[in-house]
C-alpha cells in the first residue's frame, strides 16, 4: 500500500537523520508504519515530536520476536492532535542487551509505558527515573510476557501470604 | 520523621519485602529536586498507605501518599493487583475465544470493550460489517456509555457526602442491565458482539425498552442536574480540585473526559470515526477548566449526547442482515448450523482455527470507550491467535495522571479526585 503524500515530508526528514538508510515506512491496513534504528531513535521520536507535532503519545507496545534475529521490538504509537494523524514508530533490539533510551523526557506519559515494557518483556530504558516494575511485584524474577515463559506460570514463582498474619 | 530516618528505613514490611521497599524508596525519590524541611517538631510528616482494600479506592488501587499535615506532598500509585495476564492469554486464544476477556477487563462497559476487540480484528483481517450490525454495536456501545457514567456518577457524589444520588443512579442502571439481558441474553457481560457482526438482532422487547429509556432518560438526567448543578456542597468539593492544564493533559497523555475537561477535544468518534459515527450528528462536550467539577460536566453532558446518538441510531438504522455473510469470516447463522452440513463444519471451524489474518500483518484500532482511547495492537502471525495483542487502556493513561495531579492536594480530596478520574482497575491492571 502507498503511504500517504502528507507523510512525505516526515519521511524525508527521517531518512536524512539516517546516514546507514535502514530507515523504512510501511502502511499496512492504513496504518503507517516507520521503521529506525535503535541508536537514533530518541533523535528521530525528538523530530516528530518538535517539528511534525506528534505531542502525544497514546501507548508503547513492546512484542517479543521470538527465535527471529533483534528479538524484541518496542512501538511508540504517537498521534498528532493538529494533523489529526496517527504514526508507529518502531524500533528492534538484540536479546543480548535489551536496552533502549527513554523517552520520558520527550513524552511523560512514557514513564508507565516503559514500566509495563520492562515488566512483561524485561527491556531496559536508560535513564527511566524509576524504572520499577509496574503490575507484578519486584520479587518476581520472570518477564511473563516472554515466548518462552509458560502460560501457567512457574510454580512458587510467586510466594503466597501465610495464613497467620504476623508470622514474619 | 526524625532527621536520619528515611521511610525505607521505617517500613518493615512482612510481605513482597522487595516490593515494598522499592515502593517506598521510589516514593522517597520521587522530586528530589525539591528540599524538604526535615525538622518536623509537630510530627506533621506521616507516610499514609491507603488501599488497596479500601472501599472508597473504586477497586484495588494502592496509594503511599506522603502528609505534610493534610497536604500531600508526595504520592505514589501501586497497581497491579488485579493483574490477570489477559494478553498472555490472549496469545493462546482465538480471537472470538479472547472475546470474554474483555468484558472482564473494563466491568463497568463490557459492550465497549467487545466492539474494541471486535472493530480491531476487522480491521487486520479486512471484514466488511453490516449496517445494521455497525448500528446495533453504537446503540450497545452508547448504552454502555450511560450505564458506566451512572456508575461514576454515583460513586462520584457519594464521595462528596452524598448518598442517595447513588440508589438513583443504580435504578437507571438497572434499567440498562434490564435492557441487554433483552438485547443481548445477559444483563453484565454481555459478549454480544461478534467478528464480522454482532450475535444476534435486537428483540422487538428490546428494542421498546431502548425507545423506552431513551424517551425517560432525559427527565432523569435534568432532575440530577438541578440537583447538583447549584449544590453547594458539590460545587465546594469539586471547584478547582486536581486542576490539569491542557498542555501537562497531552503531556501525561490522559484520555476520555479527563482530557476534554481542559479543553482538548479529543474524542476517537471524531479524531478517527469508526463504526458509522461520521454519520450521525452529535458534539464532543468539552470544558476549559480541567478540575473535577470540568469532569463532571462533561461526562453528564456526554449522557445526553449518547441519548442523541441511540435516538438517530434507532431511526437510521436499516433492516438487513447482522452478521458478515462469509463463512470464513465468520460465524454462520443458527439456522444454518443446525439444518445444514456445511454450517455445522463451518461453526466448528470457526470455533477451532477461527479467523486469520495475514502473516506478518500488525495494526492498531481504537475506540472511544467511556473512560477514553481503548485500542487493540495486534501482531498477527498468520494463524487463528494473535503473535502478540497489546491492549492500550485507558484507566492506566488516566490513573497516572492521577499520579501527579494528587501531588499538592489536600489529604481528604484524594477519595473525590479517583472518583473524578474515574478508572477501573480490572482494566488498569489488564
Amino acid at each position: 500500500m502507498q503511504v500517504p503524500e502528507k507523510f512525505n515530508p516526515l519521511t524525508a526528514a527521517i531518512q536524512a537523520l539516517d546516514p546507514s538508510g535502514q530507515v523504512s515506512v510501511s502502511v499496512t491496513r492504513g496504518d503507517v508504519q516507520l521503521f529506525v534504528p535503535r541508536t537514533i531513535i530518541i533523535d528521530v521520536l525528538r523530530t516528530l515530536r518538535d517539528d511534525f507535532g506528534y505531542t502525544y503519545l497514546v501507548d508503547m507496545v513492546a512484542a517479543d520476536r521470538f527465535t527471529s534475529e533483534d528479538r524484541f521490538e518496542v512501538i511508540w504509537n504517537l498521534i498528532s492532535l493538529k494533523d489529526q494523524s496517527r504514526i508507529f514508530v518502531k524500533t528492534r533490539v538484540p536479546e543480548e542487551d535489551p536496552s533502549l533510551p527513554t523517552s520520558v523526557d520527550l513524552w511523560p506519559a512514557a514513564n508507565w509505558n516503559e514500566r509495563e515494557a520492562f515488566d512483561m518483556m524485561g527491556i531496559r530504558f536508560t535513564g527511566h527515573p524509576d524504572l520499577r516494575r509496574l503490575f507484578l511485584p519486584e520479587d518476581f524474577e520472570y518477564y511473563p510476557l516472554r515466548k518462552e515463559f509458560p502460560l501457567m506460570g512457574v510454580p512458587g514463582s510467586i510466594p503466597l501470604p501465610s495464613t497467620s498474619p504476623d508470622v514474619d | 520523621m526524625s532527621n536520619s530516618e528515611t521511610i525505607v528505613d521505617r517500613a518493615h514490611p512482612t510481605f513482597f519485602k522487595e516490593h515494598q521497599n522499592a515502593l517506598y524508596k521510589s516514593l522517597e525519590d520521587k522530586h528530589t529536586t525539591v528540599e524538604f524541611d526535615s525538622n518536623d517538631p509537630l510530627g506533621t510528616r506521616m507516610i499514609l498507605n491507603m488501599g488497596p482494600q479500601h472501599p472508597a479506592t473504586h477497586g484495588v488501587l494502592r496509594l503511599l501518599l506522603e502528609l505534610d499535615g493534610e497536604t500531600i506532598t508526595k504520592s505514589k500509585l501501586d497497581i497491579g493487583y488485579l493483574h490477570r495476564g489477559v494478553e498472555k492469554i490472549a496469545e493462546n486464544k482465538t480471537y472470538q475465544e479472547f472475546m470474554p476477556y474483555t468484558d472482564r477487563m473494563d466491568y463497568l462497559s463490557p459492550y465497549s470493550n467487545n466492539v474494541a476487540l471486535c472493530t480491531a480484528v476487522e480491521k487486520i483481517v479486512g471484514i466488511e460489517v453490516p449496517d445494521r450490525a455497525q448500528y446495533i454495536r453504537m446503540i450497545g456501545c452508547e448504552l454502555a456509555r450511560i450505564s458506566s457514567h451512572l456508575l461514576w456518577l454515583g460513586t462520584m457524589v457519594m464521595d462528596t457526602g452524598a448518598i442517595s444520588m447513588f440508589i438513583w443512579t443504580f435504578r437507571e442502571r438497572e434499567r440498562i442491565y434490564d435492557i441487554f439481558d433483552n438485547f443481548a441474553g445477559h444483563r453484565f457481560t454481555v459478549s454480544h458482539s461478534r467478528i464480522g457482526g454482532v450475535n444476534n438482532d435486537l428483540t422487538e422487547a428490546a428494542l421498546a425498552k431502548i425507545k423506552h429509556f431513551v424517551e425517560t432518560f432525559p427527565k432523569e438526567l435534568k432532575d440530577w442536574n438541578k440537583l447538583l448543578n447549584k449544590n453547594r456542597i458539590f460545587f465546594d468539593r469539586n471547584l478547582n480540585i486536581g486542576t490539569v492544564d491542557s498542555e501537562t493533559a497531552i503531556k501525561l497523555g490522559l484520555t476520555g473526559p479527563v482530557i476534554r475537561a481542559t479543553g482538548i477535544a479529543y474524542d476517537i468518534r471524531r479524531f478517527e470515526p469508526y463504526l458509522h459515527y461520521d454519520k450521525v450528528d452529535f458534539e464532543v462536550p468539552t470544558r476549559l477548566e480541567g478540575d473535577n467539577l470540568a469532569r463532571y460536566y462533561c461526562r453528564m453532558e456526554e449522557m445526553a449526547e449518547s441519548i442523541k446518538i441511540i435516538r438517530q441510531c434507532l431511526d437510521t438504522m436499516p433492516k438487513g442482515p447482522i452478521r458478515t455473510d462469509n463463512a470464513k469470516q465468520s460465524y454462520p447463522s443458527k439456522d444454518e448450523v443446525y439444518y445444514s452440513m456445511e454450517g455445522l463444519i463451518h461453526d466448528f471451524m470457526m470455533t477451532d482455527t477461527g479467523v486469520c489474518p495475514p502473516e506478518g500483518y500488525e495494526c492498531y484500532h481504537a475506540i472511544e470507550a467511556p473512560k477514553g482511547e481503548l485500542g487493540y495492537y495486534i501482531q498477527s502471525d498468520g494463524t487463528g491467535h494473535p503473535w502478540r495483542l497489546k491492549i492500550k487502556t485507558p484507566s492506566t493513561s488516566n490513573l497516572q495522571g492521577l499520579e501527579r495531579a494528587l501531588d499538592g492536594a489536600m489529604v481528604a480530596d484524594t477519595v473525590v479526585l479517583i472518583g473524578g478520574f474515574d478508572p477501573v482497575l480490572g482494566e488498569a491492571d489488564k
